[in-house]
C-alpha cells in the first residue's frame, strides 16, 4: 500500500512502518503529558507533546518506536518531548528490544524552551548512544518536510543506521539561520535547489552520511528499516569504526574541502551527468550511485 | 490562549472504551482527544485556542456538533491553534468516528 | 601564532595556571587549544577552544583526533575539554559537507573514551552556545562552569525571528526566567551543569577528575535541583512503568 511518507502524519507514519495492529502507544494523549513551559510563552501545547513512542513489531521483532510531529513546532525538542524520547531508549534496554527505530522529522532545541530544551537534546543524544553500548540498533528514518536539523541532525548520526528520502534533509543548521548569520550570498535560502542539494537525502547519501536512500513511500520506509535492522550486527561503538569514521571524515575535508557546489562534490565523485541526479527515481539514483559512493557503516 | 468549556446534557450515543486523538496542533489546525468519561450522560468540551474572541463561533460549531452526535459520557478535549470553523467540525466528526467505528 | 585575547574574553593561559597549578603543556593554534597538563600527579589531555571561536568541521575533527589519539594511546588517561565557542559555524561548506557528522563523530569519540574507563569533564570557562558545544561539554561524564560564564542557546535577535515570539518579551523572560537565562546557576538548577566552580580551581579540577560516576544523572539532578520537574518522571513513567505522579 503506497502512501506519502512526507504527506503523513507522525502517527501516521508510526503505525504504518510497524507491523499492523502491533503498536501500544506508552505515555498516550490521554495521560495528558504537556509541556510545562509553553503556558509563559502563551503557545498552545499538544497532549504528546509532538512525540508518539511506543512499542511494537517490526517484520515480527519486538522494537521501540518513535515519531516526531513536525506540525507541532516543527518537531522541536522540549523537555517533555525529550524525556519520552530518553525514556523509550532506556525502556528499550530494560525490555531487551530487537531495535529502536526514531522516525526523525525536528528543527532540533525548542527555542519556546531554550535551555530545557538543550539539555533534553544532550539527554537524547547520550541515550542512543547508552542504547547502543546494550547491544540494540538504533535506526533513524527522515523523510519530513522539516528534515531532521539542530542538535538533532547530530543525534541522527549517533544512530546505527539512517534511512532517507530525496525529499528528507539531515543537516545541523538551517539555511535561513546561516543567511541571516552570514548574508544571502553565503547561502540563500529561498534557492530550494541548492538547499537540497546540501542537505538531502541523495546528497547525504553520497558523501556517506546516509545507509539507504528510498522513494517517499511509508512502505518504502518500512521496507527499508526492516532490512537495517537485520543489517545491523554490532550496534556498539569500538574504536576501530570509530578510527575508519575518523578517516573517512579526514578525507572528506581533503578532497572535497573546496568543493564550492554540492554538484562539483558529485562530478568529484565520477557520478556522471550529475545535474540530472535530482531527476532520478530513488531506486534509479541507488542502482547508479553504488559505484561512486563513499559507504560508512555509521 | 483563551480556554472555552461547553457541557450538553442527556446525550444518546454511546463511544467506545479507548480514547482517540485526530490532528495535529499545527497553524490552522488543532487536535480532539475524545474518551469516555462518567457524566451522567453529557457531553462536556474543553477548548484551549490561541485564537482569542471566537467565543461565539466556538459556541455555533459545538451546537451544531451536539445535534449531529449527541453524544453521552463523553468527553472531549481540543488544542486548537487557529482552525477554520470548518476545519474543527471536520476534525471533531473525524474523532466521533474513530470512538464509533468497533461495535456500533 | 596566538592571539592575545580581547578585553571581556578569559585569558585560557591565565586560567590554564589556576586549573593546572602542578603544570601544562597546552598550546593554542588558531583558537584551538591541545596538549596535556598534570593533575594529582597524573597526565590529563586537554583540547578545546578559545576566543569565543566557532566550531567547525576542521576544530570538530581535531578535537576528536585528539580524543581517539588519548583513547588509543594512554589507557585510562583523563580528558578535560575547555569550552569557549559562539556556538558551530555557519557556513554553507559546513553543512555541505556535513557538520552535523563531524559534530556527531566528536560526541562519539567522547563515548567510547568514557566505555574504555577515561574520566571527561567538560569545563564551561566563558561561552557556549548550544551547537558549539552539544558534543563536547554536553555529552562528556560532567560538565562544569566558572561563575562568569554565558551558557545559552541562541543569540536573542535570532530565537526571536525563529520563534516569532518579540525580541522584548525574550530580553524580558531572559533576565531572570530559568528557562532563558544565560547564566550558569540555570544550568545548574536544571541539572545540566554538576557544579559551578569558584575559589581554588585546581583542587576544584583534581575533585572533578576524581569522581567516578559516568552514568548520565542530569534528569534527576534537574528534579532534585528543582530545575527541571518533569524529565526525570517522564524517563521514569516510560522506561519503567512508573506512576507520573510518584
Amino acid at each position: 500500500m503506497s502512501a506519502s511518507y512526507l504527506e503523513a502524519t507522525a502517527r501516521e507514519r508510526i503505525l504504518a512502518v510497524l507491523d499492523a495492529g502491533s503498536f501500544k502507544e506508552l505515555l498516550p494523549p490521554a495521560q495528558r503529558v504537556v509541556s510545562p513551559h509553553l503556558g509563559q510563552l502563551d503557545a498552545p501545547v499538544s497532549f504528546d507533546d509532538g512525540v508518539i513512542i511506543g512499542e511494537g513489531l517490526l517484520d515480527g521483532q519486538a522494537v521501540m518506536a518513535a515519531a516526531q510531529e513536525g506540525g507541532f513546532m516543527g518537531g522541536a525538542v522540549g523537555e517533555v518531548h525529550g524525556a519520552k524520547l530518553v525514556g523509550l531508549l532506556r525502556r528499550a534496554v530494560v525490555k531487551q528490544a530487537a531495535g529502536v527505530i526514531l522516525l526523525l522529522e525536528t528543527g532540533g532545541v525548542r527555542l519556546h524552551e531554550a535551555n530545557a530544551g538543550l539539555i533534553a537534546v544532550s539527554e537524547v543524544m547520550r541515550a542512543v548512544l547508552e542504547t547502543r553500548a546494550a547491544g540494540i540498533p538504533v535506526i533513524v528514518l527522515v523523510g519530513g518536510a522539516n528534515g531532521c536539523f539542530g542538535g538533532m541532525g547530530i543525534v541522527a548520526r549517533c544512530a546505527n543506521t539512517v534511512i532517507m528520502s530525496e525529499e528528507g534533509r539531515l543537516a545541523m543548521s538551517g539555511p535561513e539561520v546561516i543567511e541571516t548569520a552570514n548574508g544571502v550570498e553565503e547561502f540563500d535560502s529561498r534557492d530550494r535547489a541548492l538547499v537540497w542539494r546540501t542537505t538531502g537525502g541523495k546528497h547525504r547519501y553520497l558523501i556517506g552520511d546516509c545507509q539507504q536512500l528510498v522513494s517517499d513511500d511509508t512502505a518504502a520506509f518500512r521496507a527499508a528499516a526492516i532490512a537495517a535492522l537485520a543489517q545491523v550486527s554490532a550496534p556498539q561503538l569500538t574504536l576501530a569504526a570509530l578510527e575508519a569514521e575518523q578517516e573517512m571524515l579526514r578525507r572528506r575535508i581533503a578532497t572535497f574541502g573546496l568543493a564550492d557546489d554540492p554538484m562539483d562534490i558529485w562530478a568529484e565523485l565520477g557520478v556522471p551527468r550529475p545535474d540530472s541526479v535530482p531527476m532520478l527515481e530513488a531506486d534509479a539514483f541507488t542502482a547508479m550511485a553504488q559505484a561512486h559512493r563513499i559507504t560508512s557503516p555509521a | 490562549m483563551e480556554t472555552l468549556t461547553f457541557r450538553f446534557e442527556h446525550g444518546q450515543r454511546r463511544l467506545k472504551a479507548a480514547p482517540e486523538l485526530v490532528g495535529v496542533v499545527s497553524s490552522g489546525n488543532l487536535e480532539v482527544l475524545i474518551e469516555n468519561a462518567a457524566l451522567d450522560g453529557a457531553c462536556a468540551i474543553e477548548v484551549k485556542t490561541a485564537a482569542r474572541g471566537f467565543g461565539a463561533i466556538w459556541e455555533a460549531v459545538m451546537r451544531d456538533f451536539q445535534q449531529r452526535w449527541q453524544l453521552a459520557d463523553a468527553r472531549i478535549s481540543i488544542n486548537d491553534m487557529g482552525a477554520t470553523p470548518a476545519v474543527v467540525s471536520l476534525r471533531l466528526d473525524q474523532a466521533v468516528e474513530a470512538m464509533v467505528e468497533e461495535g456500533q | 601564532m596566538t592571539a592575545t585575547p580581547t578585553p571581556g574574553q578569559v585569558d585560557w593561559r591565565a586560567l590554564a595556571q589556576t586549573l593546572f597549578p602542578q603544570g601544562h603543556q597546552i598550546t593554542e593554534s588558531e583558537h584551538f587549544l591541545s596538549g596535556t597538563a598534570q593533575v594529582d600527579g597524573h597526565t590529563v589531555t586537554v583540547v578545546g577552544t578559545t576566543g569565543h571561536t566557532p566550531i567547525g568541521i576542521e576544530i570538530a575533527l581535531a578535537q576528536a583526533t585528539a580524543i581517539l589519539d588519548t583513547v588509543r594511546n594512554h589507557p585510562g588517561r583523563a580528558i578535560v575539554i575547555l569550552v569557549d565557542t559562539q556556538g558551530q559555524r555557519l557556513r554553507h561548506r559546513d553543512e555541505m559537507l556535513g557538520i552535523n557528522s563531524y559534530m556527531a563523530h566528536l560526541g562519539k569519540c567522547v563515548e567510547l573514551a568514557r566505555r574504555q574507563g577515561h574520566r571527561v569533564i567538560g569545563l564551561v570557562y566563558d561561552q557556549a552556545l548550544s551547537g558549539g558545544f552539544i558534543t563536547s561539554g554536553l555529552i562528556a561524564d560532567a560538565c562544569y562552569a566558572l561563575p562568569d560564564a554565558t551558557i545559552r542557546v541562541m543569540g536573542l535577535p535570532a530565537m526571536a525571528r525563529i520563534t516569532k515570539v518579540p525580541e522584548e518579551r525574550l530580553t524580558e523572560l531572559a533576565k531572570s526566567n530559568p528557562v532563558f537565562a544565560p547564566g550558569p546557576e540555570n544550568y545548574l538548577r536544571m541539572g545540566g551543569v554538576a557544579e559551578i566552580w569558584s575559589g581554588d580551581l585546581g583542587q576544584a579540577m583534581r575533585q572533578a577528575l576524581a569522581t567516578g560516576d559516568n552514568a548520565d544523572v542530569r534528569a534527576a539532578l534537574g528534579r532534585a535541583r528543582g530545575g527541571r520537574q518533569w524529565a526525570q518522571r517522564v524517563i521514569d513513567a516510560v522506561a519503567h512503568d512508573a506512576p507520573l505522579n510518584g
